[in-house]
């Protein structure tokens, strides 16, 4: 058997066939034949030599070494010469010793070599040469002789954002090297020197500062911009060449390490559990809690045990992770409240007695109810805390709102007498002040009260004297005095015809303070009001003056349009996690930002070098208002997405249907009624399939499909 | 009707009242001309009957029960004919989930009363069918249930009217000649009609309804039994030990259960036969088509099997020694031997007899005899309004799913209830409404307890629809799958957003009368291998919209329901507990977070918090927790885990701020994972 190539009717060349061993091979072979003059194929370093200065000032050279003719890394290069043949000299050997002979140790793999001799002028000059780094493939070819066509470096004056070069298009990422009029010689050396050496893998631009319409950050000196689209760039403080260089090398990396990942059978890391609360519930298994030390309740047992007496219940269930984490500290405040509490604290796994927490209304995990006798049970809205819960059942221990009967004991529940034991729970106490007339008020006020039971202490007096406490307060009745234990001060609210809700929400605002010390747990509260943020950041407690500069500001009502306060690091670790995600190199603390969270994520920082003053801050936040401070840094946007791909059983599916002859039914078969349909199976069920060869399918599939499962994963995300 | 109304307010302590005054109502009623009217109608006291009755006092329904006879569940006072029942009484799973334990119980109806349980009727893992009735009795008084007994409707019929639900009542004549005109007809009466097979010499062959059951009477003979049903077998199981041999012939193969997980198929407790048979005693099984048979009796009043074709050919009126046998010609012809006595136990058929054409019950098709022709949501094709419960409905699921079962239709008979009471009454079908970030666990307990989904699994799925952006979801139970197109109008939902259809599903090739479905190796215990699982196992489909009538009608072979956009398989589990955190939820989250293009993790405060100042989104999670200041706060031994696993990040130690002076790119993340976990942690758990 031999194959022939003609052309019309010349025959070309014959081929013996064990060079046509497979489909690379043919091709490669077809294209050598065909591409005869455009391809120079070469044995000495001595022809290299000739080829290039023939061609210096006229035309840039490809120089390929493949390990031998007919490989995919063959085929690769002739279709290159097939497209760009007449635009660049295609040089290509095989000989290893030629490769060793211009400088390459690695001679194992193939190699693709650009030889930057149209520029040379000067023939005594050598051509500069570009060695490509990527594994030989026609995209990868291609894309690198694109990026050597285009130019080296190129100017803007645009947003870095918007910029679009033949780079972007090819997937590489793109580097500004951001210049000043004053130093604009010495960065276009850089920036050039930059792009000779990040060639073929990143574009390089020369992004002027002066003419830039662009808001760069002061210290910025480079502007970094992936290929993706919708990642915003990034602005980099770069003090050395080869940071640069190792900052797209390090970018190309991980891209590298992902596409293997992609093509990575079986893909480990989708099996990874990377859920914190399940993974840490996960690892805590074999640790046996004393459970004990709350009742288990069941079915049978609930009317007996939670009807009977005052209780808190939590329903979980024992297979879900948020619900078990939550547990924990349930058991945590069982062992706080051993023997003190008069709650009986109880539990229900949902796993175990389903009907009964349907039956409670208990539809998701976990939940927390609170049955009184005579009262509708009470869901537990706070946060899953052992703290928190244990606020609410400090707090529950006495009616909200409590009836305050006499001047005297009003005076002991505002300055927290009365409730000694409480008031580390509640730091606010909080008084409704009726004439005994006013009942409309006066009820909606004990709705409020009620609502707000188990977080804020409330209480009512409506006594014929309450006049004595409305001037002594300053209060026009009706009125609420709201005493904060912690500074020692009562102040007073007016209390207009509200109905229950809005008392609700007057009383909830009135528990923010105007310069709180921000922690994981109440930062949710001043978030609701929808303000950028201003915060300190201080190791430790806050300097008593940086607090006092800041109440005069907000006294003085410059911190209107804000939120102002305080991270102590050593309260909330997880200040340090923010700072670093703020901060390219973090300045010492104190630290004062502000983090525009609602509106564009935008953080500006108050410039270390300055003094925590009142005068400096005002100045400060005045020139941010006029939008004269430049931000150090943009919080992403982007939505949450899923971290990783999930199996695409339905291609597998497809794959095992197309593979396998004894699926091959119509494609689609029209319902009938059952009859037919169990004639149907019966039928198919004469086909029998042997066992084995389900098995054999079922390892197959395993190597192979995965594969093609992995990759139309992105196909398919996209389209979700 | 407005009486029947008012006693019914009086409530169950006046339930003799009622009954009296019903009988007051039903005397009147005969007097005058205008027949008493009712809302619902059920006929037949059996287990659907009471399921449908059930259902309908709970919701205060306006209804009435017809039974000829003076008790429930009359069936199995004569039937099954040797008193045991095959369906499983399972007393003890090791759970206390009485939910899961449905799944394991198939004698008991749904009801909200833990005593009306079949395990407190009988200790027996296959019950006699006495207790069945007790219980059935039980059932009906206890909950007060509306039965008129001794009451044989003779005749249904349809009476056109506009202004009825259905654009006209069904009249029903009972044999005192009383009528009652209903608005819904529900025909809950089972399969009553033995089916028989007209071939010459039928008239010489015991019926299974009437054969002795007194293995005495069966004292050396030959036996030949018609039939390779559970009832074949029962009645050659009773006979086995004293007959000389028991030959039993069929059309086709005997198909197993335990191989085709039909319950309906061939059980173990009844083939001892099939035993005796392969260890080569004088028992066995042949397959050949009835029609074509001949029975004939010989002087001794023994009974020949011969070809009805050579009966043709002969003289009809010769003797029976005269006529030719199928030996004669080929002397090794299996069954040349003579019969003592034929029994037929062919099954039973559904009985039209009462119902009149109008009702347009029948279809013209092969199945016409045995069941009537209904839609996937058990209503009659031919008359809006009439709907068929219980065994008689097994036509939508026959031979795949439990739908001919007490077990089965208890959940059909739920869903029919549903329906109407969105058709008639605007009760929307029930459903909770959860946070996205419920969503998997929404999934993971019902997989795990759900005891319609498992029974009547690939027929009843759990839909769950998705509200605008996602953030929120429905989850409806047990919804007739088939009818998936017309969901809007069935449950008086929207599916808007996309939705999952949970469903329970064997594998496709795993099972089968000539399968081997001991294979070695026959499990999946792989995640990525989950869609070639072959137990039942949980598959969760995907639509971005829901599918059309024509989509599922056109579905493609083998699939329970249309082609989705996306499909996830949980992995076959021997416990059938699917609640291991990397083997079952973790690809169903990953699933569910590709579907909805959203990261549905779950995060301690401290993260939300970090996330909160430093993203402008925060994940569902947080959103649905945190934000509402309902973060889980977790405890210092979990926390000491997250670090270790490298998921969370220890900042107590103010140096690592330093040290990390590289500031990790907050947009560089191509999905933003928690920018706290250190990148070498990645590396550690490979």
């Amino acid at each position: 058997m031999k194959a022939y190539l003609f052309r019309g009717n010349i025959l070309l060349r014959e081929f013996p066939p064990d060079t046509l061993f497979d489909v690379n091979a043919i091709v490669a072979h077809v294209l050598f034949a065909l591409l005869f003059n455009e391809v120079k194929y070469i044995s000495t370093l001595e022809d290299l030599q000739n080829i290039e200065s023939a061609l210096k000032g006229k035309a840039s050279i490809a120089f390929s070494y493949v390990r031998a003719i007919g490989t995919p890394e063959h085929r690769a290069v002739m279709e290159a010469a097939f497209v760009y043949g007449t635009t660049y000299q295609f040089v290509l050997t095989t000989e290893t010793a030629l490769l060793e002979s211009i400088g390459t140790e690695d001679i194992k793999n193939a190699h693709l070599y650009f030889f930057h001799c149209k520029q040379v002028l000067d023939l005594t000059e050598q051509c500069r040469r570009t060695l490509m780094e990527p594994p030989l493939t026609t995209l990868n070819i291609h894309r690198f002789i694109k990026t050597m066509e285009a130019p080296l470096l190129t100017e803007v004056a645009e947003d870095p954002q918007q910029v679009s070069t033949v780079h972007l298009q090819l997937g590489l990422p793109l580097v500004f090297i951001v210049s000043q009029q004053a130093t604009y010689e010495a960065d276009r050396r850089t920036a050039e020197w930059v792009a000779w050496r990040l060639l073929g893998k990143a574009g390089v631009l020369l992004l002027l500062r002066d003419s830039s319409e662009v808001d760069i950050p002061q210290h910025a000196n480079v502007v970094f911009r992936r290929a993706e689209e919708g990642v915003p760039v990034e602005f980099l403080v770069l003090h050395d060449v080869d940071l640069i260089i190792s900052r797209v090398e390090s970018n190309m990396h991980i891209e590298e390490i992902q596409e293997d990942e992609d093509e990575d059978m079986a893909s480990p890391d989708m099996d990874i559990q990377d859920d914190e609360v399940a993974e840490t519930v996960y690892r805590d298994r074999k640790r046996r809690l004393p459970l004990e030390l709350t009742v288990e309740v069941t079915e049978e047992t609930f009317n007996t045990t939670v009807v009977a007496s005052d209780s808190i219940v939590l329903f979980y269930a024992g297979w879900q992770a948020v619900s078990m984490a939550f547990l924990q500290s349930y058991i945590d405040l069982a062992i706080k409240l051993k023997g003190t509490s008069t709650m009986l604290l109880a539990r229900v796994n949902c796993a175990d007695w389903s009907d009964l927490c349907t039956k409670q209304n208990v539809t998701e995990f976990p939940v927390v109810k609170m049955y009184k006798e005579g009262e509708t049970p009470v869901s537990y809205t706070g946060m899953l805390g052992t703290e928190d819960l244990l606020k609410f059942i400090q707090l529950n221990r006495i009616s909200c709102p409590v009836n305050i009967t006499s001047v005297q004991e009003a005076e002991e529940y505002l300055n927290g007498e009365l409730h000694k034991d409480l008031i580390s729970y509640s730091s606010v106490s909080v008084l409704g002040l009726f004439s005994p007339n006013m009942t409309t008020v006066k009820e909606d006020f004990t709705e409020a009260g009620n609502c707000l039971k188990g977080y804020v202490i409330t209480g009512i007096y409506s006594e014929e004297d309450v006049l004595i406490l409305s001037n002594k307060y300053a209060a026009t009745l009706p009125a609420l005095l709201l005493a904060r234990h912690k500074e020692g001060k009562i102040e007073s609210i007016p209390l207009a015809n509200s109905p229950a809700q809005d008392i609700v929400q007057i009383i909830t605002n009135a528990l923010l303070e105007t310069f709180p010390e921000i922690t994981v747990e109440n930062l949710p509260i001043y978030l609701r009001l929808q303000k950028p943020l201003l915060i300190l950041f201080s190791e430790g407690s806050i300097n008593p003056q940086y607090k006092k500069a800041m109440l005069k500001l907000a006294k003085d009502k410059h911190l209107d349009s804000l939120i102002p306060c305080w991270l102590n690091l050593q309260n909330t670790p997880a200040g340090r996690g923010i700072l670093q995600a703020y901060f390219d190199a973090l300045p010492p603390l104190p630290l004062i930002v502000v983090v525009n969270l609602h509106s564009g994520g935008q953080v500006f920082a108050f410039p270390s070098d300055q003094a925590i003053k009142e005068q400096n801050l005002l100045l400060w936040l005045k020139k941010l208002e006029a939008g004269l401070e430049s931000h150090i840094t943009v919080l992403p946007a982007q939505e949450w997405k899923p971290p990783l791909p999930a199996y695409d059983f339905l291609s597998m599916m497809d794959a095992a249907a197309s593979h396998h002859p004894t699926r091959k039914d119509p494609e689609c078969t029209k319902e009938t009624d059952a009859s037919e349909k169990d004639k149907k199976q019966e039928d198919k069920s004469a086909i029998r399939k042997e066992p084995i060869e389900t098995l054999r399918i079922k390892h197959w599939n395993r190597s192979n499909w995965f594969k093609e499962g992995g990759k139309s994963f992105t196909h398919d995300n996209k389209e979700l | 009707m407005d009486l029947w109304a008012a006693a019914r307010l009086w409530g169950p302590p006046g339930l003799l009242l009622t009954w009296a005054l019903h009988l007051a109502l039903c005397l009147r009623s005969a007097q005058t001309s205008v027949p008493p009217s009712r809302d619902y109608c059920v006929l037949g006291a059996g287990p659907a009957g009471l399921q449908m009755a059930y259902f309908l006092q709970r919701a205060g329904r306006d209804y009435a029960v017809f039974e000829r006879a003076p008790r429930p569940g009359s069936f199995f006072t004569r039937y099954p004919r040797h008193r045991q029942l095959i369906s499983i009484n399972k007393r003890h799973t090791g759970k206390a989930n009485a939910e899961f334990n449905l799944r394991h119980d198939w004698n008991s109806l749904l009801s909200h009363d833990p005593r009306l349980l079949f395990r407190h009727y009988s200790r027996a893992y296959f019950p006699d069918a006495g207790d069945m009735v007790r219980y059935l009795g039980d059932f009906a008084q206890r909950l007060g249930l509306h039965v008129l007994y001794n009451t044989t409707i003779t005749h249904v019929t349809l009476h056109k009217a506009r202004q009825a639900w259905n654009g006209h009542y069904f009249i029903l004549t009972d044999q005192m000649g009383h009528t009652h005109q209903c608005s819904v007809l529900l025909v809950a009466t089972g399969l009553s009609v033995p089916n028989q097979v007209d071939f010459p010499g039928s008239e010489y062959v015991e019926g299974y309804e009437s054969v002795s059951v007194d293995p005495e009477d069966f004292e050396g003979q030959n036996v030949l039994i018609l039939g390779r049903g559970n009832s074949a077998f029962e009645t050659a199981e009773n006979i086995l030990g004293v007959t000389n041999f028991i030959h039993m012939l069929s059309r086709s193969r005997v198909r197993l259960s335990w191989a085709t997980h039909y319950v309906g198929d061939l059980r173990a407790i009844n083939n001892g036969l099939l035993d005796t048979y392969q260890l080569k005693s004088l028992d066995g099984l042949l397959e050949s088509d009835l029609t074509d048979l001949a029975i004939v009796k010989d002087r001794e009043g023994k009974f020949h099997v011969t070809l009805k074709f050579f009966l043709e050919e002969g003289n009809p009126s010769a003797d029976a020694d005269a006529v030719t046998l199928p030996q004669d010609d080929n002397d090794n012809f299996a069954m040349r031997v003579a019969y003592d006595r034929v029994i037929r136990c062919l099954g039973w058929n559904f009985d039209f007899s009462i119902f009149n054409k109008s009702l347009r019950l029948s279809s013209g098709g092969k199945f016409s005899k045995k069941y009537p022709l209904i839609k996937a949501s058990y209503e009659s094709k031919g008359s809006r309004g009439l709907f068929v419960l219980g065994t008689a409905s097994h036509s939508v699921d026959y031979r795949k799913s439990a739908g001919g079962f007490i077990h089965g239709f208890r959940y059909t008979v739920r869903a029919v209830h549903r329906l109407l009471e969105h058709r008639h009454h605007g009760v929307a079908w029930p459903s909770t409404e959860l946070p996205t970030s419920q969503l998997t666990s929404a999934i993971v307990r019902r997989v795990n307890e759900a005891s319609g989904l498992y029974q009547m699994f690939s027929v009843l799925a759990d839909v769950i629809l998705l509200k605008e952006n996602a953030m929120a979801f429905e989850y409806l139970e047990e919804f007739p799958v088939q009818m998936l197109a017309q969901l809007e109008t069935i449950t008086g939902r929207k599916a808007r957003h996309g939705l999952f259809v949970v469903n329970m599903e064997y594998g496709r090739n795993f099972s089968g009368p000539d399968k081997d479905v001991f294979f070695y190796d026959r499990s999946v215990g792989h995640t990525e291998d989950a869609w070639q699982s072959n137990f039942l196992h949980p598959v969760v489909y995907y639509y971005r919209h829901l599918p059309t009538e024509q989509e599922v009608r056109f579905r493609p072979a083998g699939w329970a329901l249309p082609r989705p956009t996306a499909i996830h398989h949980v992995v076959e589990d021997f416990l059938t507990d699917w609640t291991a955190p990397v083997g079952h939820i973790l690809p169903l989250r990953r699933f569910l977070e590709n579907c909805l293009d959203t990261d549905l993790r779950s995060f301690y405060a401290e993260s939300c918090f970090l996330f909160a100042l430093t993203h402008q989104k925060l994940p569902p999670f947080c959103q649905q927790g945190y934000l509402r200041a309902q973060g889980l706060v977790g405890t210092e031994s979990l926390r000491r885990h997250g670090v270790e696993s490298g998921l969370l990040r220890d900042y107590t130690t103010a140096d690592r701020l330093h040290e990390d002076g590289a500031r990790r790119p907050l947009g560089s993340s191509r999905a933003p994972g928690p920018p706290v976990r250190p990148p070498e942690s990645n590396k550690e758990e490979l």
